[in-house]
């Protein structure tokens, strides 16, 4: 009697919900931390960032409508699903990180409780960030935050898990809607991840993730004129020419710091709205 | 609570039944009235508030101020409305209407005299026949709180004893329940007991409190047959402002837009000084226009103005600032 | 109600020139840099004349400042940060700035007169609006000084050390307030670049900092054009940039500050004022024109977009053509002025082009019929009807006293033609119905929203834009983000 034959699973992208392979058809061996032929993973392309970025802004729009307390419900559901499935993404963080796997499992341990908190941010953020201003005259003057929009995000390329949810999580949770391109080496803990958001009542295209080359694809991304703003973690050496591309269309963008405020990455994709009303009988 | 009458009210006088909404082109009934008034488009306090505070601002020098401070002595209605009230002061009053600044025939006399009904004959005939006019108030002045029967003929006795101008109170009562029908009927019902008198309407807008009741108040009057609108009777807190002026006289431009006909505007209390008056001048001049820079079209209610105005308008000449003492206490 | 059965002409009454007094400025012939405390010449020896764009005469002689002039002044900032400001407490540098407040609110009549003879803008603007609101920014962020860790970015926020910060020439004397108030409060020291056109009442601000014996070096203030700018932006020892003026220079800098430096930029707009038919007509058109023709139009969050109610259209343009046929433009020193002069022949050519395009593009001109003066830089203030979203005048920021009138028929249809603009700064809602002004002002994706109101600036109300319009804020606990470390 044969061994049975396991299914391999085929890597692919999250673009508006679904599961396309890349357009371009392309796909590039991903191997584990200690070099051992994992999967082939799809390799996004331009045009493939170009359609995650229509998903996004049909969808940041709807995710900006929701109550902050149904975004807090779906985050939370999210980090749910993640730890039910915490053995399973424990696994892909072992093999692509190289860690053992009680360092696995503490990784993405802390991976869910960063996507609790985040859940739990939706409806304080306005309140944190916003406020009152007493003007000297008859208005009612108050400031609250918005979303910017479509943040696109260069993941961390070492931390596969841990880090991308850092990428993602912050700016969704704020109502932005996401495309990022995940760890070029390390692709797989992010695509799992992100399959689950499927299964989280996250709306198509609020998360879009996109595997492949990160000198091929981020460049694409910064000067893309619908996107709003711009996370630069795994950007690397090339993070100082994104960050001036990105000026072309006056994008926020985000680089991450030593000493680093655990609010920042959250306030970078945050706009302020002043509303003034008047006061009078 | 009690429900606005969809049909006309019936107003009699002497038996007589007075022709009110039906007889105005356009109203039916008090529905129709509110519905018209209730359209007109609200007033934002703050930005009313903030337009006149600018406008404030508006430096007058040299010839403008000339222009003004005489243009202001010529809309003045010079007015004694007190319980103390003697034919004495009145007849002075009246000299200083038709001759404010004895030693200076260059200085126009006043639009009008403002009395009670019972000295209208004495200040007619104090006032021979000058160019000043009687203006008298009446309606159960200040307060309104009489029978309709009771202002009519408060009215007829002041119109009858000489007044040119008769300044009725609206019933604010009526207004602030809702019955815009019966404020409606009551100033046609004033306006036909006038005659030939023009007719001003009190509107007592410190009652009125808000400027969006200012404005509707104001519409109602224009629409009754009122030749003025007036802010106030002088005998509450809060009289004539410069925004509930503001508002006031926008209206009144917007009637005269619509229906062609041109309704004055006079402020009323706690106008005292040359600045106050020339402030008022600044907002009719940009917002209502010439057609209300003049005293067939805007009046100050005012007593203790005159003086001052007097006074300025002497500074203006001499250069020097001039002792109380040289004008009359009247 | 649109049968006009009757013409009364407004403003008939004419007002006498009332001027305020030019000798008021005090101004010097010549002003240096102000540098470590104390004005010193520039290194090349060069002036240039800032002048009055409503004569075209010249004002003052002013320093250009070279790189090495940029380089001296940042030096300058550096020493003081370590030395003496960084070592500050903050209830002594709020008591700085409390000073630096109650300083220009005694010279506001001074200064005022400055603004109006360098700038342009009527003197009742510069009175009331600029000089008061540049002492109230002072006074508010002083009180920040020594309360940092309350401010809501964590326990011990640091400050980010050298700012470099330039700003536009529309408010000249209220963006410097707007840039050094919550630098110093938080901490930092400053090297300030006026704009080419508008140096002075910043030299004058210079003069109270001496008063307020403000710590030499802390303030630096550098007088040059676009070079000494870019110098300011590219020198390694500046930790943050933050600028005021147009986004094709905000690009620029955004592109050369790269992510080695902080960086906060306030840009351009289109602001949308959006007219529903219920709206408070009067004040409605007293809105209008305070949008677009405050300070001539040279204002980034200007509404220069109208978009009202197809319902209520003709009633609106009616009155609002007769509200701008009574605008009194001419001599900026006189009180009674309401529109000065363009700031410069170069921005009246500006104007100039894009109205053209106005025109060529098929929309109604309407141009007040005030007269101009025949000396300076003027321009009539002017409307255009029948505008549509893709004309040249509805996308591009014209920086003047033009506006651009367009209709819609649904709040929808209203937010989407609002939003239909690379910019996001400012917009206006005029509507009686409160339910719907928050629906609007929910989904416009600006940084202000005024409603039933335009144009008004608080210190404690955060500013600033979203999309091309820039990022940061300024003002309000918000405007302490951009020089602290956090």
């Amino acid at each position: 009697m044969s061994e049975r034959l396991d299914v391999k699973k085929t890597y692919k992208l999250l673009v508006n919900g679904a599961f396309p392979r890349s357009e371009s058809g392309r796909s590039y061996p991903v191997m584990s931390a200690g070099g051992d032929f994992l999967a082939n993973v799809a390799q996004g392309s331009r045009k493939d960032l170009r359609d995650a970025v229509v998903a996004a802004r049909s969808a940041q729009s709807k995710w900006w409508a929701a109550s902050a307390y149904n975004r807090g419900q779906v985050l939370y559901r999210w980090a749910e699903m993640a730890e039910s499935r915490g053995a399973e993404l424990a696994e892909h963080v072992r093999v692509a990180e190289g860690l053992a796997a009680k360092d696995a499992r503490a990784s993405v341990a802390r991976a869910i409780d960063r996507l609790v908190w985040y859940a739990g941010w939706t409806d304080k953020v306005a309140q944190v960030l916003g406020g009152a201003n007493p003007v000297a005259g008859p208005f009612f003057n108050f400031s609250l935050p918005a979303p910017s929009g479509v943040v696109a995000v260069v993941a961390d390329q070492d931390s596969s898990l841990e880090g991308f949810v850092e990428c993602v999580a912050a700016p969704i949770c704020v109502g932005n809607a996401v495309v990022a391109i995940a760890s070029e080496r390390r692709p797989t803990p992010a695509i799992t991840l992100a399959e689950m958001t499927v299964t989280s009542d996250l709306p198509a295209g609020v998360l879009n993730v996109v595997s492949g080359v990160t000198s091929e694809l981020a460049p694409h991304l910064v000067v893309h004129e619908d996107v709003d703003g711009v996370d630069l973690t795994g950007a690397g050496a090339a993070g100082d020419d994104l960050a001036r591309r990105a000026a072309a269309s006056i994008k926020r963008v985000y680089r991450p710091r030593d000493d680093e405020n655990p609010l920042r990455r959250l306030r970078s994709f945050v706009e302020t709205s002043t509303v003034w009303h008047t006061i009078g009988q | 609570m009690s429900i606005a009458p969809l049909r006309p009210i019936e107003i009699r006088d002497r038996g007589v039944l007075v022709p009110a909404l039906i007889a105005v082109p356009g109203f039916r009934d008090e529905g129709e009235l509110r519905r018209f008034v209730g359209a007109l488009s609200g007033v934002d306090a703050v930005g009313v508030e903030g337009r006149v505070a600018k406008l404030a601002t508006r430096s007058l020098k040299k010839s403008t101020k000339a222009t003004a401070i005489d243009l202001a002595i010529s809309m003045v209605d010079l007015t004694t409305l007190e319980g103390a009230d003697t034919p004495g002061r009145v007849s002075s009053l009246c000299a200083k209407a038709m001759r404010p600044d004895p030693a200076d025939a260059t200085v126009t006399s006043v639009a009008a005299v403002c009395v009670y009904p019972d000295l209208v004959a004495l200040a007619r005939s104090s006032l021979g026949d000058s160019p000043v006019a009687v203006a008298s108030v009446a309606t159960a002045f200040p307060s309104g709180r009489a029978s309709l029967e009771v202002k009519l003929l408060d009215v007829r006795d002041a119109v009858s004893a000489g007044a040119d101008e008769i300044d009725m109170v609206i019933d604010r009562g009526a207004f602030l329940a809702g019955h815009w029908g019966r404020v409606f009927d009551e100033i046609v019902a004033v306006k036909a007991a006038c005659g030939a008198a023009h007719l001003k309407v009190i509107l007592e807008t410190g009652e009125l409190v808000t400027y969006d009741n200012v404005k509707r108040a104001s519409w109602i009057a224009m629409l009754a047959g009122a030749d003025f609108i007036k802010t106030s009777t002088g005998k509450v807190g809060v009289n004539a402002t410069l925004p509930v002026a503001l508002v006031m006289l926008e209206a009144a431009r917007d009637f005269a837009e619509t229906t062609g006909r041109v309704v004055g505007v006079k402020v009323a209390g706690g106008i005292r000084t040359t600045k106050d008056a020339l402030r008022y001048l600044v907002v009719v001049n940009e917002t209502a226009g010439d057609a209300w820079l003049d005293p067939a079209c805007f009046r100050f209610g005012a007593s203790s103005l005159l003086n001052d105005l007097l006074m300025q308008r002497r500074k203006q000449r001499t250069g020097a600032y001039v002792r109380p003492d040289e004008y009359s206490g009247d | 109600m649109t049968d006009l059965t009757l013409s009364s002409r407004l403003g008939a009454l004419p007002y006498d020139p009332a001027p305020e007094s030019a000798t008021l400025a005090h101004l010097r012939q010549s002003y240096g840099l102000f540098v470590n405390g104390e004005f010193t010449a520039p290194e090349s020896h060069e002036q240039f004349a800032s002048l009055n764009p409503a004569t075209e005469e010249p004002l003052a002689s002013v320093a250009m400042a070279s790189p090495l002039d940029v380089d001296r002044a940042v030096v300058a900032a550096r020493r003081a940060y370590d030395k003496v400001w960084s070592k500050t407490t903050g209830t002594e540098r709020a008591k700085y700035l409390f000073r630096i407040a109650r300083l220009i609110q005694e010279r506001a009549r001074e200064l005022a007169v400055v603004e109006t003879l360098d700038n342009g803008k009527p003197i009742r603007e510069s009175r009331d609006v600029d000089v008061p609101l540049a002492a109230a920014h002072f006074f508010y962020y002083a009180g920040w000084a020594d309360k940092l860790e309350h401010a809501g970015f964590g326990p011990n926020p640091r400050p980010v050390g050298v700012a470099g910060q330039i700003i536009p020439w529309n408010f000249p004397l209220l963006m410097a307030a707007w840039k050094l108030a919550p630098a110093l409060a938080a901490g930092n020291t400053c090297v300030l670049k006026p704009a080419e056109t508008t140096p002075l009442s910043a030299l004058v601000l210079a003069e109270i900092l001496q008063q307020a014996d403000l710590p030499e070096g802390v303030v630096n203030i550098v007088t040059g054009d676009g070079t000494t700018g870019a110098a300011l932006v590219d020198h390694p020892g500046v930790d943050k940039i933050a600028f005021t003026g147009s986004t094709d220079v905000g690009r620029l800098i955004q592109e050369r500050a790269g992510s080695a430096k902080r960086l906060t930029l306030e840009l351009g707009g289109k602001g949308a004022n959006i007219v529903f038919e219920d709206a408070p007509i009067d004040e409605v058109v007293e809105g209008i024109i305070d949008g677009i023709f405050f300070n001539q139009g040279h204002v980034c969050c200007a509404g220069s977009r109208l978009l009202v109610q197809e319902s209520v259209a003709d009633e609106v343009l009616r009155r609002l053509l007769r509200r701008v046929d009574q605008l009194r433009v001419g001599d900026p020193l006189d009180k009674n002025t309401d529109v000065g002069a363009i700031n410069s022949s170069a921005q009246l050519d500006r104007i100039r082009e894009l109205t053209s395009w106005g025109e060529r593009e098929g929309a109604t001109r309407y141009t007040s019929s005030c007269a101009l003066p025949d000396k300076g830089y003027w321009f009539a203030p002017t409307v255009f009807a029948d505008v549509s979203q893709s004309h040249r005048i509805a996308r591009e920021e014209i920086f003047g006293p033009v506006l651009s009138v367009l209709t819609f028929r649904t709040p929808e249809e209203a937010v989407a033609k609002a939003n239909n603009s690379k910019y996001g700064l400012a917009c206006g809602v005029w509507s009686e119905k409160g339910s719907r002004t928050l629906w609007v002002a929910q989904r416009l994706r600006a940084g202000v929203i005024w409603a039933n109101t335009y144009n008004k600036f608080d210190p404690t109300s955060p500013f600033g834009g979203v999309r091309e319009s820039g990022f940061g804020r300024e003002g309000g606990r918000h405007g302490l983000e951009a020089y602290l470390d956090v």
